[in-house]
């Protein structure tokens, strides 16, 4: 391997140069040599070959890794898909395994409107947060605030569930009533007489959208740095509020970073586990009425059945996993894309 | 509108001159201008706010017949909005009216992600502590039947320390060679690398648990036969889920290492590995043991993969080769589902135990972190 250091072709050069050149080669012919670029070729020690060969593979684990999920999980999801059909597996919405018929639509319905709805608390939320940290608080809290926001992001699921079962329900049920109250008229939102409103999709969403607050900060943060800070500061001296500032400066310059923020808090709303299990009900049918009790995730039925799989259920298992890692991974990949992209077009 | 009332009581207040600054600097003053975007009409606009704000939620659930608090907070937020930015483009408009209520909502966002945080940890003390007792550190849950009082989570902590540990072992060296692969070397396969621990990153912990559990837990596999659930395995799928956490902040610590440092060593005449290993990652120490140390923290608490690869047990079982094993956080888990006072107040205790070790974990990680930039290193 080696590497090319300057590539300077000799014809390209000032004219002048060209003559200074040409009557140094008249005088020295030894030069000649000297006018095209030596190429430097750099012969790596065999102790750098062999590290940079270490290195290689502890980055191939990573390639393994993905490799791997992706090829066990079908093979392991094969069985499955077999008994019931790939096509079934994603429009029914059955879960039995004695007769071996799996399908997935109303989960995969479940968790898309659990992480629609954490959504729609984390983003704003999380901008608000972005923009306290970044714009709004003192100095002197804006260290610890981004400690509180990483500690928020490593609590563990399980005790976000709990809280979110024991306490917090009981205060956002009446949130939930008054949506059934008054917004009843909104399909989601109906709810018919003597119908639960604990353990719902509606519940879990919002406990969802707090797990999902600390992605969405950071990378909300991270591409409203990079915003310009002359033309921030043009923008007060300009006269203009700071709100005004950031209207017209930072939300135009970070947009796409923004959408690729949500998009990534989406992705990890896809996969949350156990705080959805311990506080919505599984259902398998598709509950499109996400304030009434029952809903549910893939992978909240995959931490539910789990223990007591047997055979044919633990593919059907991995299918649905398989199902998760798929739609999670595309959502992740175009999330990155377009925060890579907000980053570096800048 | 009841809101209405409250503007004609503060426009006589709004006389005082414009808050944005408190006083003009006198010419030739050479201390500098105090900046202030919060003056004294503004204060006294925020607190006329609150109160029509707090009354309009107290009225409407009166009248309503309302006794949840959350609703009665958010409709007083509701209410304070609405009059702050009534009263303040009342006394300047509606450009800076709505700069006003901007401020308010942001800073509010940032109370209430504080305040969730808080919350919660507050929670779970006061939930967990009640159960605290050395038996509860000493003892494992074999021979407790589900109402006797005793019993422990020692094999869960056991368990845990075991599972993270190995997790630890195997991810870290892992995460931090990668790092270096993809920071130093930055081989033709960097690009693609990078991609792949971004992909990784993103993979719900749930899935990790099924790899591990189809590769490793149920197969029969060549030479060492069928493993079963055991500890091991679940430190395999807690390493899947910490390898990308920790390889992107061991990345992130190599890039600010001053470039010419890597630059003056080469020049010295030292190979590249000696670069790295004698320049590059020395400098970035405190850096990556606070990755590290962060890594942990996020498994730490991982309760789906290990389900699916330890499986959980009541009693303690020291090796992690073999054998169902238990964690802090399956421990919570196998409790919660049970229908009794005793076994919840032990699952709110684990939480405690757990949520502390977080905690632990993170002064651990900025005591490191702040130690480092002290000396002189990285961050």
């Amino acid at each position: 391997m080696f590497i090319v250091c300057s590539v300077l072709p000799t014809r390209a050069v000032h004219p002048g140069r060209q003559i200074s050149a040409a009557m140094t080669s008249l005088l020295t012919p030894s030069f000649d040599a000297a006018d095209v670029p030596r190429a430097i070729a750099q012969q790596r020690s065999r102790a750098d070959r062999i590290f940079r060969g270490i290195s290689f593979s502890a980055a191939a684990v990573s390639l393994l890794i993905i490799g791997s999920t992706a090829v066990f999980l079908t093979l392991g999801a094969r069985d499955a898909f077999g008994t019931s059909g790939v096509k079934a597996f994603f429009t029914d919405s059955v879960w039995n395994s004695s007769l071996g018929t799996f399908g997935v639509f109303g989960v995969l319905v479940g968790t898309l409107l659990i992480a629609v709805v954490g959504l729609m608390v984390a983003v704003p939320l999380g901008l608000g947060l972005a923009l306290f940290i970044n714009e709004y608080a003192p100095m002197r809290i804006r260290r610890p605030l981004t400690g509180a926001v990483d500690l928020l992001a490593a609590m563990p699921s399980l005790v976000f569930g709990m809280w979110g079962f024991f306490v917090f329900q009981r205060y956002v049920v009446g949130v939930a009533q008054f949506f059934a109250d008054h917004l009843s008229a909104i399909p989601i939102f109906r709810v018919f007489d003597g119908e639960q409103l604990t353990r719902s999709g509606f519940i879990a969403g919002i406990v969802v959208g707090f797990m999902i607050l600390p992605i969405v900060t950071s990378v909300a943060r991270d591409v409203m740095a990079q915003a310009p800070r002359e033309q921030c500061e043009g923008a007060l001296a300009l006269g203009g509020t700071r709100w005004g500032m950031i209207r017209s400066v930072i939300f135009p310059f970070a947009r796409s970073g923004i959408v690729g923020a949500a998009l990534l808090g989406f992705g990890r709303a896809l996969g949350e586990t156990i705080a959805i299990t311990i506080i919505v009900s599984l259902s398998y049918q598709p509950n499109y009425r996400i304030l009434t009790e029952g809903s549910g995730s893939i992978a909240q039925l995959i931490a539910t059945r789990f223990p007591e799989a047997q055979g044919l259920e633990h593919s059907g298992l991995v299918a649905a996993g398989l199902v998760l890692f798929i739609v999670t991974l595309i959502v992740n990949l175009i999330a990155r894309r377009i925060v890579s992209k907000s980053r570096s077009a800048h | 509108m009841t809101l209405l009332e409250e503007p004609s009581t503060a426009i006589p207040a709004a006389e005082p001159p414009p808050a944005v600054s408190t006083q003009p600097a006198a010419i030739g003053d050479d201390t500098p201008r105090k900046v202030r975007n919060v003056g004294r009409t503004d204060l006294f606009e925020m607190a006329v706010a609150l109160c029509s704000g707090v009354s309009l939620a107290v009225v409407l659930s009166v009248v309503m017949d309302w006794t949840n608090p959350l609703t009665l907070v958010l409709w007083a937020c509701v209410g304070f909005s609405v009059s702050q930015w009534l009263l303040v483009r009342d006394r300047a408009g509606s450009v800076v009216a709505t700069d006003r209520l901007m401020t308010s909502l942001v800073w509010s966002s940032g109370g209430f992600a504080v305040g969730i945080l808080g919350w919660m940890i507050v929670y779970v003390a006061a939930k967990g502590i009640p159960g605290l007792s050395i038996g509860f550190f000493t003892e494992d849950m074999s021979k407790v039947g589900p109402l006797n009082p005793g019993g422990g989570a020692f094999h869960s902590i056991v368990g845990t320390l075991q599972q993270t540990g190995l997790a630890t072992l195997f991810s870290v060296p892992v995460g931090i060679m990668t790092a270096i692969y993809l920071n130093e070397v930055n081989g033709r396969m960097a690009p693609v690398v990078r991609f792949v621990v971004d992909a990784m990153s993103g993979i719900p912990s749930i899935v990790a648990g099924l790899l591990i559990y189809t590769v490793w837990v149920s197969p029969d596999l060549p030479i060492i036969g069928k493993q079963g659930f055991s500890g091991v395995a679940a430190s395999m799928a807690l390493t899947v889920v910490m390898l990308p956490f920790v390889t992107r902040s061991a990345e992130e610590m190599l890039r600010i290492v001053p470039g010419a440092l890597r630059e003056a060593s080469l020049a010295l005449g030292a190979p590249e590995w000696r670069t790295i290993l004698k320049v590059v990652v020395p400098t970035a120490r405190s850096g990556l043991v606070t990755a590290s140390i962060l890594g942990v923290a996020r498994v730490v608490g991982e309760t789906a993969p290990v389900l699916l690869t330890a499986f959980g047990s009541s009693s303690t079982n020291y090796d992690p080769f073999s054998g169902p094993q238990s964690d802090l956080p399956l421990f919570v888990w196998s409790l919660l589902k049970q229908p009794n006072a005793a076994q919840i107040q032990r699952a709110w205790t684990g939480a405690l135990v757990l949520v502390s070790l977080v905690l632990i974990l993170f002064t651990l990680a900025r005591v490191v972190s702040n130690r480092g930039a002290r000396l002189g290193g990285s961050r």
